[in-house]
């Protein structure tokens, strides 16, 4: 399997609130720490990678916001107009307008109109060079399938015409597993991991991707090894037992109530078991094959550039850099 | 509203519990980001409100999870309402004053419908329903989930069957998406453009404005699929006048004094941001703002000075406190490393907690009714746990 940064094209994906921003921006700062040309592109402006490279706004027009890293947004009318002037060679119109509310339009009713658009500017991308690689923080798992088979779907569709012809090099590109590949973002808990079961399974059986790897953001740290687990265990029974009138051990040795301490410890470790049990279900339920990368439940104060940072550092690891 | 026991939950004033605004209103929707909790929530307060306060009620859901129906006793959910059955609610120890209904919205099905509905004849109805773009649409067409899951609730608030509905809404792109897909529907419906695309080739009457759109659109597209296009608008054409009446009708079942939405959320910044979006977009458009449920909030006890306080002493004094607790408990060196554990996790989960203090804080100035519910370490799988959710939201 091809290196994940060693594509040319990387849709970052996964369930809504899962921190999908956050790792397409960490999987862009490493790639560009590793001396990559990088292009990171958000498709729902939302202003979250401003955010978390602690950027201005970001624009269609992309812009060099850390050394080799350059970030864009997906504006779809820009990207028809520019599809329009390069890839279809059709002449500059002096009123898009129109003729960009017409094309919204017949896109509501037509699939993969819109999105091939999107698509298409990242693949157009990829074609020309200008990049090492493109990032993209995606559509979230409900649109991304739409947008990866958009090229099929008009493919389908349009039997003639300009589009018809343009859709076979944009697969060709979507559908090489050197070059592109899909990574999902969950997190261990149920929802998330639920749909990126699902997630995984569309991707293989309605479009031509690769799941190139899935990454399970937030993963919350082992507090105690099995030996440690038991002096824990009668720590805490020790406290639930003395109740909270009784002093304990503990609580002499600290010169106060301990048990807070302790049921915290306590909420940590059953936090930690849930979210081990729902993760040991996606190891069972996704492709072996897939690699799964872990980064850690971040105990930090912001969630800026330095958050991303770290978050990039855990990516590095799990990538074997 | 003859059976639901509305007396003794309505004060003077706007409501300050949960219960209240449950009791003082028909349609209570809950919206917010994906992954919060949405769904169990609404199924938790559509239970309390059947049990208490009687009468119908609905939960009306858009999460095909089958685990939500077999909380509620059922088999599955589908576009028709199911009543929870008895035996559901005597396994979990209680006898509900009124009757818990629920359904799962089916975009493909209640498009379906709504075509049946609004189109002029049943030839035309096929027609469509055979179109090779319309299976498109139910998926994607102009937000069409998010308004389908708002037609879906006026058609049924409409029938007057229920006391009480409470709807879950999917997840939106935009948070604010299905308030305005009703408008957009309309919209769309009245639009000239829908005219000039469903015109025939041959008698489109080409302006200005849409010469270079045709001529660039066969280039582009092929004619075609342009036919294809315009036939589809045409039969909806066909259907607009209905189909715009109907939008503005479920837009002011929107408005209504008797609708309440209802904003969840969790702590997390993410979501929270959304949650702070939503509120803003509900006030901008003069919806009105019932509740915000803060869901998965951390125990208050990690803010406790004095736990704090020890949580910073041991992490400094562990190696003492290990040897004097070795004896009863194991290798000193093992205690020790457990002690720094147990510190250490709780200054985590302190600074966790901190953060969605201040999440809070900024958050919940604007709603009369503002609910926090604890996490949960167990999965909800049937009614009682819904009903000890419940519980917590009417607190």
């Amino acid at each position: 399997m091809t290196e994940l940064l060693d594509r040319k094209l990387v849709f970052v994906t996964g369930k809504g609130g899962v921190g999908k921003s956050t790792v397409a921006a960490a999987l862009a700062l490493l790639a560009a720490g590793r001396g990559k040309k990088t292009l990171l592109c958000e498709v729902d402006a939302k202003g979250n990678l401003a955010d978390f490279l602690e950027t201005g706004p970001t624009r269609f027009d992309e812009r060099e916001v850390q050394p080799r890293l350059w970030a864009m947004s997906m504006d779809t009318e820009a990207s028809l107009r520019q599809y329009l002037q390069l890839q279809l060679k059709v002449p500059l119109f002096t009123r898009i307008g129109p003729l960009a509310k017409m094309f919204d339009f017949v896109a509501t009713a037509a699939p993969g109109v819109r999105e091939i658009v999107t698509v298409g500017k990242f693949c157009w991308e990829v074609k020309q060079r200008h990049y090492d690689i493109v990032i993209v923080d995606a559509s979230a798992s409900g649109h991304i399938i739409g947008q990866l088979a958009s090229p099929q779907a008009v493919n389908d569709l349009v039997q003639v015409g300009l589009v018809r012809n343009q859709t076979g090099w944009m697969l060709d590109i979507l559908g090489d597993p050197r070059q592109t590949g899909v990574v999902i973002v969950a997190t261990p808990e149920e929802m998330p991991v639920n749909e990126t079961i699902e997630l995984s399974r569309k991707v293989k059986a309605q479009t031509n991707v690769d799941l190139a790897a899935i990454v399970v953001n937030r993963v919350l740290p082992e507090l105690f090894g099995r030996r440690e687990e038991e002096v824990f265990e009668r720590l805490f029974d020790a406290e639930e037992g003395a109740g909270a009138a009784a002093t304990t051990p503990l609580d002499k040795a600290l010169g106060g109530e301990a048990r807070l301490l302790l049921e915290a410890a306590n909420l940590a470790v059953t936090l930690r078991r849930t979210r081990a049990a729902h993760l040991e279900r996606l190891r069972a339920d996704v492709d072996a094959a897939i690699p799964l990368l872990y980064v850690p439940y971040l105990f930090v104060r912001s969630h800026g550039l330095r958050s991303t940072r770290i978050l990039a550092d855990a990516l590095s690891q799990e990538l074997g850099y | 509203m003859s059976t639901r026991a509305r007396a003794e939950a309505t004060p003077a004033g706007p409501p300050t519990t949960f219960e209240q605004l449950l009791a003082a209103k028909e349609i209570v929707i809950a919206c917010g980001s994906g992954g919060v909790g949405k769904t169990t929530a609404s199924a938790a307060a559509a239970t309390m409100a059947a049990v208490h306060q009687g009468g119908r009620v609905l939960v009306l859901t858009v999460d095909p999870a089958k685990r939500l129906a077999n909380a509620l006793g059922l088999d599955g959910l589908g576009n028709a309402e199911k009543q929870v059955p008895a035996e559901a609610f005597a396994a979990a120890g209680v006898t509900p004053r009124g009757e818990l209904w629920a359904a799962m919205l089916d975009t493909k099905q209640s498009w379906d419908a709504l075509v049946a509905r609004h189109a002029p004849d049943r030839r035309t109805a096929k027609r469509i329903l055979d179109n090779k773009l319309y299976g498109n649409i139910t998926g994607r067409f102009v937000q069409s989930h998010e308004y389908i899951a708002m037609e879906r609730l006026y058609e049924i608030h409409a029938t007057g069957t229920y006391d009480l509905i409470v709807v879950d809404t999917p997840p939106t792109r935009n948070a604010i998406d299905f308030l305005e897909a009703p408008d957009r529907m309309a919209d769309f419906f009245s639009s000239r453009l829908l005219g000039l695309l469903a015109a025939p080739s041959r008698s489109r009457i080409l302006t200005l404005a849409s010469k270079p759109f045709y001529s660039v659109a066969d280039r582009i597209l092929g004619s075609q699929f342009l036919s294809d296009i315009a036939e589809f608008f045409s039969l909806f054409q066909s259907m607009a006048p209905g189909f715009v009446e109907r939008a503005h009708a479920v837009t002011r079942v929107l408005h209504d004094n008797r609708t309440t939405f209802c904003v969840v959320t969790t702590l997390e910044s993410a979501p929270a941001r959304e949650g702070e979006f939503f509120i803003e977009a509900l006030r901008q458009k003069g919806f009105h703002l019932g509740a915000l449920v803060l869901n998965k909030v951390l125990p208050s006890y990690l803010l406790d000075e004095e736990a704090s306080r020890l949580a910073d002493r041991l992490m400094a004094t562990a190696p003492d406190v290990a040897v004097q607790l070795a004896d009863g408990l194991g290798d000193a060196a093992q205690v020790e490393r457990v002690l720094n554990e147990v510190a250490e996790s709780f200054c985590n989960y302190r600074l966790v907690a901190q953060r969605e203090a201040e999440q809070r804080s900024e958050l919940a100035s604007v709603p009369d009714v503002v609910v926090s519910v604890p996490f949960f370490d167990t999965d909800i799988y049937d009614l009682r746990g819904l009903l000890r959710l419940g519980e917590l939201l009417w607190a």
